[in-house]
């Protein structure tokens, strides 16, 4: 992909996020805020390819453990966005 | 040596995560579809992470999964464990992470930058590429060590307090200039050095941003790490060509812009006077003597419990207070015995009430209260002229009417609840010395109407609940 594509999607992607999170009710705020870290932390992607790949021990290392922060953010972000939405309950009637 | 485009699939799958994370917040819309929105979001998670195992040659599995299996488990304890009121600093740790992350991802990039496909024909690494990482890195420290402070103060580690060095706008921006500088000059010298210094500049400034800014400025610089996170990783998803990084690099970017923004609006501050830090320390100087004694009633819980049995309707507006008194249980408690008796309650938050946004509702869910007694600033403070009794716990500026009437003070222009239009207030506070956040005096502790409660906010409440059962 050259540079310009990559770009055109990065430009439309913030114009998706500007609409779908001003839809986001503001009682939902903090789970936002919880779920978007777990998604970004979607940055395991160039930890995994630091640490598969052979070249740079240095490198490897660094990569694996970015690894690790990345999935401390990940299992914990959606696993405490799960907990905080699962208590969000409308009156019984 | 051109980037080799991936395969079609591969190129796809990242695409569909990509559009499994923007429904994944498309779901939070609203809690009925928020639970499944989250689900959608582990499956495009789930999705990058094979296919990047998939696609790349993997010398070392165990020693990826076992990174995997330590940073999962550690992450799974702690959102078991961890109680709703320290959410605002778990999110900050969490952001540091990510910070982290993409600290130590785009310095591996720039040490096996032909594992990343990023090296051009004449065996240097690309300009674009090394503007790129210069970025992610940068971005990724600043998102660190800013958010280790703001951590630091909301666990309560660290003074809440603005802390102002001299001449720190000087500082600030001179280093900044000096880190993109620096970032340009990488496109045409590639040496360590430069890669370094941005490196250990950008971890500098983010330390001294966030040190001047105050303990309830914190939502602001918590939605703004939130977005810096996310620009880091799209920074590094450039770098990567990675659709499903840019695409949520992009969303996680603006979700963390929008919520600053409508944190700043709430406050009528700019973003950039939040950013320049140092609020409430100059007004707290300034009004902190020449106060003059005024008359105001106090209340007991007897008085509040038998006020509230009366009337026919209750609004009850949550502030920090509540938070740090852990007071949420036994406030639901006490409407509910209300509502036994047929009062009609419900609950006002303001979009800064607590230390990050949305820190009221989440208190409140967790405390069972349905989420239709919930309402935000603008679609109930028209009820307030209407209602019986406001019932204030934990919350000052919020409630000051001062940010309508008086021109100097630091509040102005702030929307705030029009609780003096309520028949009678009642203000649970710990003392009379203490004001608010702004460090200004409210109005609303001097009116006719209003009776304070001084105590601990869940004593208070627990007093109540036992005179309105007698």
């Amino acid at each position: 992909m050259d540079f310009i594509s990559i770009l055109s999607i990065f430009v439309m992607a913030c114009f998706v996020g500007y609409y779908v999170v001003w839809s986001v009710t503001p009682a939902l705020h903090t789970p936002l805020m919880a779920v978007t870290n777990a998604i970004s932390s979607v940055i395991i992607v160039g930890a995994l390819i630091a640490a598969a790949a052979d070249g740079s021990t240095t490198a490897k290392w660094l990569g694996l453990i970015a690894v690790a922060l990345a999935s401390v953010n990940i299992f914990g972000g959606f696993a405490v966005t799960a907990r905080m939405l699962a208590m969000y309950k409308k009156k019984e009637r | 040596m051109e980037h080799v485009a991936p395969p079609a699939w591969v190129m796809l799958a990242y695409l569909i995560s990509g559009v499994f994370f923007i429904s994944a917040l498309r779901g939070l819309s609203s809690p009925a579809t928020s639970q499944r929105g989250n689900r959608f979001g582990m499956a495009g998670m789930l999705i990058a992470v094979v296919t990047t195992l998939v696609t790349h040659e993997v010398a070392s599995l165990p020693e990826i999964l076992g990174a995997i299996a330590i940073g999962g488990g550690i992450g799974w304890v702690t959102a078991r464990k961890i109680a709703m009121t320290d959410m605002p600093q778990l999110v900050a740790a969490f952001h540091s992470l990510v910070g982290m992350a993409a600290v130590l991802v785009a310095a591996a990039a720039f040490l096996n930058p032909v594992a990343f496909g990023i090296v051009g024909a004449d065996g240097l690494i690309n300009p674009v590429s090394r503007v790129e990482m210069g970025l992610g890195i940068a971005i990724g420290a600043i998102t660190f060590s800013g958010s280790v402070i703001a951590f630091l103060k909301l666990a309560g580690k660290m003074s809440g307090a603005p802390i102002l060095l001299p001449l720190r706008h000087v500082i600030n921006l001179s280093t900044l200039a000096a880190i993109l500088g620096l970032i340009g000059y990488f496109t045409v010298d590639q040496s360590p050095w430069i890669f370094w210094t941005v490196t250990a500049l950008a971890f500098l400034i983010g330390f001294l941003l966030i040190i001047p800014i105050g303990g309830a400025d914190m939502p602001v610089v918590v939605s703004m790490l939130n977005s810096y996170s996310g620009w880091a990783a799209a920074a590094m998803g450039f770098t990567l060509h990675n659709t499903a990084m840019i695409i949520t690099g992009a969303l996680v970017g603006s979700s963390g812009a929008i919520l600053s923004y409508i944190m700043c609006k709430a406050m009528n501050r700019s973003f950039i006077s939040v950013i320049a830090g140092g609020f409430g320390a100059e007004a707290a100087v300034s009004n902190g003597e020449a106060k003059e004694q005024r008359p105001w009633k106090r209340g007991s819980a007897e008085d509040a419990a038998y006020m509230m049995q009366q009337a026919e309707s209750v609004i009850i507006v949550p502030g920090y207070g509540m938070a740090v008194a852990q007071a949420q249980h036994i406030l639901r408690e006490m409407a509910d015995v209300l509502k036994k008796q047929g009062v009609s309650v419900k609950y006002a938050i303001h979009p800064v009430a607590g230390r990050m946004p949305g820190h009221m509702n989440v208190l409140l869910a967790e405390a069972s209260v349905p989420y239709d007694e919930v309402f935000e600033l603008e679609d109930i403070n028209s009820e307030f002229a209407q209602a019986d009794v406001a019932f204030i716990i934990g919350a000052n500026d919020v409630v000051n009417p001062a940010a309508k009437t008086d021109k100097t003070s630091p509040i102005y222009g702030m929307p705030v609840f029009d609780v003096d239009k309520a028949k009678t207030v009642f203000f649970v506070k710990r003392s009379m010395g203490g004001v608010g956040y702004a460090g200004v005096d409210n109005d609303v502790f001097y009116m006719d109407q209003t009776m304070m409660l001084l105590a601990d906010a869940k004593k208070m409440c627990e007093d109540i609940v036992k005179a309105l059962q007698h």
